[in-house]
């Protein structure tokens, strides 16, 4: 990158956003692009990355900035605005329709046209095939997406933007939700496409993904730039500290061997289909004891949350059994299974988990107002709740102006503490976590995870569901990797796997022979 | 009784019949394909059954009549859009809304033209014709099945086909199936969902007062109050049964069409017409109840039960 200056395709100079809510996102930051380069913008969650490439797509207008491409000043009012100026955007969730296939999804809003009226299907099949070859990705344009797994979803979303010209490929977190295998793939292609000219924005908070594929990274802590380094010049450390503004431990270096007690969940034989009759949970047999965690990791979709719905009793539909200490759980209601002392942080906090328009009093006395300690014959011990609410409040670090707030006001990482407040205040024998710290920021997760360890110290058997390898691997006392409905494998020594190695298990590439678990 | 029913006559009853629910089924459709649940289709189609006498009584043509009204089904379809689309009302409210304006203002409306508020005789209309077709009306039996039938029922049968063209075929069908699916995902690529949903919503409306001219422009010769009697609603049922595909619709749809051409003919018996008027209806919530109970079977003989 001799003469940077002369290769610069896009510059965002001097970006403010404030939202409505009096929310500074973003405060003078800048950002430039050099052609043929892959540019990281990193950060923590709400550190304002995401709203500075919406305003750069067109979904968000900035107070004040300007952007300039190719030379020019320009203004992006819409995201189609963006696409027809060379900018594509692959977001985190995906924008895909599940009921089309591929080739539907690539050519959507831009179909090829036969006698005027009719969409030219072999046209749209075989430019999209074409798409797929000239760039190596490899798959079935004429597959429906629901069928398809997430790595390849991802892929659709690429070939989508490319195939509306796009030079500038923005990528929300590509790899939040692929296994290690499936991000090498996508790291190959970058590179391909990096060197095909196209110039990339690779959003993270992956150090070592960073290191591996980013050639400069612009650092970003709450709504501000920190700099932009080349990346070969600045090492991990620095990285995170610029992020955090903190060191962070990553690994609890400190947790205690597991004192594993008598089984409060034993899985015997489980085989649950969803509403579309597809095979989810695929005869699964396991047990968890009391002062262990098992960490169950995988690739989206291949059984989890089916997996949680039934142990936590929200589908009732399935074949096996399921035992909580002792106890058959088929007949049981979710209020049942919640008085044996069952503890659920959903996977979705705002479709679950919460009630976004209550209050955060509220929402933490949701699974206990029938106790008497809150409740008396007919009225709700109100001054007793406020009180308990306050404690919690404190004691989980919500941070929040009172307990009257309503809870979808609050951060992400807030709400996930209330969650969490509330499922932990009653003395939970079994927790079930769900994603506990998706989306949650490097401090709240923290938190959360050594809450956890907690639990599990004090006795409670802790079910872990992650897609965060780093996370099952730092709390785990077992390990499982979960493929097409299945434990692939299921490691009784966190020590003893990889986490490539697990990659592979999660992939389907290798399998166990079942185990007794 | 049986004689009865296995004679063109009743076929010819059961198209009839099956007509309007079929247009709106079809309306119903396209509204749920987009996103949106179109409950205004009763309403609808009541206006329009009004406005179908009025319109070709005015221009003394069946035919401007007729595309006059379709005008109005699409104007109070777009309503219904601009109302959920921009004010973002409740669109199972905003229907309400429109339903019971029908109720009472096409009461009102024949009141102040014709001085009558139970039913048109006194304002002379024109109906749709009834088409026989040439070389195949001469055919022994087919013949008279295929031919002679009014032309709103040819209409609603063609609109069948051109219906699944359009969702299926077209770049826009395509468009208004990703909006209903993924808003997001369409919007993600340059399709501006409003747009879409309001084009929907208006086609909703057209073809529910095609369904709504019939009423009393075919399958009865005048408007009278209430005639719709409760077939917009059953038209959604009849869709959602269907799978909210053009081709489902209509299997349904000549479902409850028969029902209902049985229950007019069962009028004509001892067994007293409260009860016999109730059969249409009972299709209908049997219907639902079997649909939806084969869906739960379904779902639970996957799960092993």
């Amino acid at each position: 990158m001799a003469d940077l200056e002369n290769n610069i395709v896009l510059q965002m100079n001097h970006i403010m956003k404030i939202y409505s809510n009096g929310v500074v996102a973003n405060e003078d930051v800048s950002l430039d692009l050099v052609k043929g380069e892959i540019h990281a913008l990193l950060g923590e969650n709400g550190a304002g990355k995401s709203t500075l490439m919406k305003v750069l797509f067109g979904l968000e207008s900035p107070d004040q900035g300007e952007i300039v491409l190719n030379g020019q000043a320009t203004t992006i009012k819409s995201p189609q605005d963006a696409i027809s100026k060379g900018i594509g955007m692959v977001h985190q969730h995906f924008m895909l329709v599940p009921s089309l296939t591929v080739a539907e999804n690539i050519i959507l809003g831009v179909e090829p046209r036969k006698n005027g009226v009719f969409i030219d299907m072999d046209q749209a099949v075989s430019a999209a095939a074409e798409i797929a070859e000239k760039y190596n990705f490899d798959l079935d344009v004429k597959a429906k997406v629901e069928e398809i797994p997430v790595g390849l979803k991802q892929k659709v979303e690429i070939l989508k933007a490319l195939y509306r010209g796009a030079d500038i490929l923005i990528l929300d977190e590509p790899t939040a939700v692929l296994t290690p295998q499936e991000t090498e793939e996508l790291f190959i292609q970058l590179e391909k496409l990096k060197a095909d000219g196209h110039t990339i924005i690779f959003i993270s908070h992956k150090l070592d993904e960073i290191k591996r594929i980013c050639d400069r990274a612009t650092i970003m802590r709450s709504g501000r730039s920190m700099g932009t380094y080349q990346v070969k010049d600045i090492t991990t450390e620095e990285m995170s500290r610029l992020m955090v503004g903190r060191d962070v431990v990553l690994t609890f270096d400190d947790k205690k061997p597991a004192q594993v007690s008598d089984v409060k969940i034993q899985v015997k034989n489980l085989s649950v289909r969803n509403g579309q009759g597809v095979l989810k949970v695929d005869d699964l047999s396991f047990e968890l004891r009391g002062g262990e965690i098992l960490g169950v990791a995988g690739v989206e979709g291949n059984g989890q949350s089916e997996l949680i719905d039934t142990l936590t009793g929200l589908n009732k539909h399935y074949k096996g059994v399921i035992e909580f200490k002792g106890q058959d759980i088929a007949k049981s209601s979710i209020k049942d299974i919640r008085e044996l002392k069952v503890a659920h942080i959903p996977e979705d906090r705002m479709v679950s988990g919460c009630a976004g328009n209550l209050n955060i009093l509220e929402n933490m006395f949701s699974n206990q107002y029938t106790d008497s300690e809150f409740s008396g014959k007919i009225l709700l011990k109100l001054k007793r709740i406020t009180e308990r609410t306050e404690e919690l409040i404190k004691e989980y670090l919500v941070k929040c102006k009172s307990y009257k707030q309503n809870v979808g006001m609050l951060s992400g990482g807030n709400i996930q503490k209330v969650i969490v407040a509330r499922e932990f205040s009653t003395g939970p024998d079994i927790i079930i976590a769900n994603q506990p710290t998706r989306g949650v920021d490097v401090g709240a997760s923290e938190f959360i995870r050594r809450r956890l360890l907690e639990f599990r110290d004090a006795g409670c058997a802790v079910l872990l569901i992650s897609a965060d390898l780093n996370e099952v691997f730092s709390l785990s006392d077992r390990l499982a990797a979960m493929y097409k409905g299945k434990f692939a494998g299921l490691f009784d020594d966190v020590s003893k796997v990889t986490e490539a190695e697990l990659g592979q298990y999660m992939l389907g590439l290798k399998h166990q022979e079942e185990q007794g678990a | 009784m049986l004689s009865t029913i296995f004679s063109a006559d009743f076929f010819s009853a059961i198209l009839r019949c099956t007509t309007p629910i079929l247009f709106a089924a079809l309306a119903a459709s396209v509204a749920q394909k987009s996103g949106i649940c179109n409950m205004a289709l009763e309403g609808i189609m009541l206006f329009c059954a009004l406005f179908g006498v009025l319109f070709t009584s005015v221009t003394g043509n069946f035919l401007t009549g007729l595309i006059l009204t379709m005008i109005a089904g699409g104007l109070i379809g777009m309503l219904l859009a601009f109302f959920v689309l921009n004010l973002k009302t409740d669109e199972i409210l905003a229907a309400i809304a429109i339903n019971l304006i029908a109720e009472g203002g096409t009461v009102l409306l024949m009141l102040a033209v014709s001085g009558d508020r139970g039913s048109s005789t006194s304002i002379s209309s024109f109906s749709a014709p009834t088409i026989a077709i040439p070389l195949i009306k001469d055919i022994p039996v087919i013949g008279n099945l295929i031919s002679g039938h009014n032309l709103m029922v040819y209409l609603a049968l063609i609109a069948v086909v051109i219906m699944h063209i359009f969702l299926y075929k077209t770049p826009f069908g395509l468009k208004i199936r990703a909006v209903g699916e993924n808003k997001n995902a369409a919007e993600s690529v340059g399709i501006s969902s409003r747009k879409i949903q309001y084009v929907a919503l208006i086609l909703s409306g057209v073809l529910a007062s095609m369904g709504g001219f019939f009423m009393s422009g075919g399958y009865m010769n005048m408007f009278t109050t209430g005639m719709v009697s409760g077939r917009g609603y059953s038209a959604l049922a009849a869709s959602a049964m269907g799978g909210n595909n053009p081709i489902g619709a209509f299997a349904v749809s000549l479902l409850f069409g028969a029902s209902q051409a049985l229950s007019n003919v069962m009028q004509l018996t001892e067994i007293p017409y409260q009860l016999v008027q109730m059969l249409p209806y009972l299709v209908v919530l049997i219907g639902l109840g079997v649909y939806s109970y084969s869906v739960m079977k379904r779902r639970q003989s996957l799960a092993g039960k």
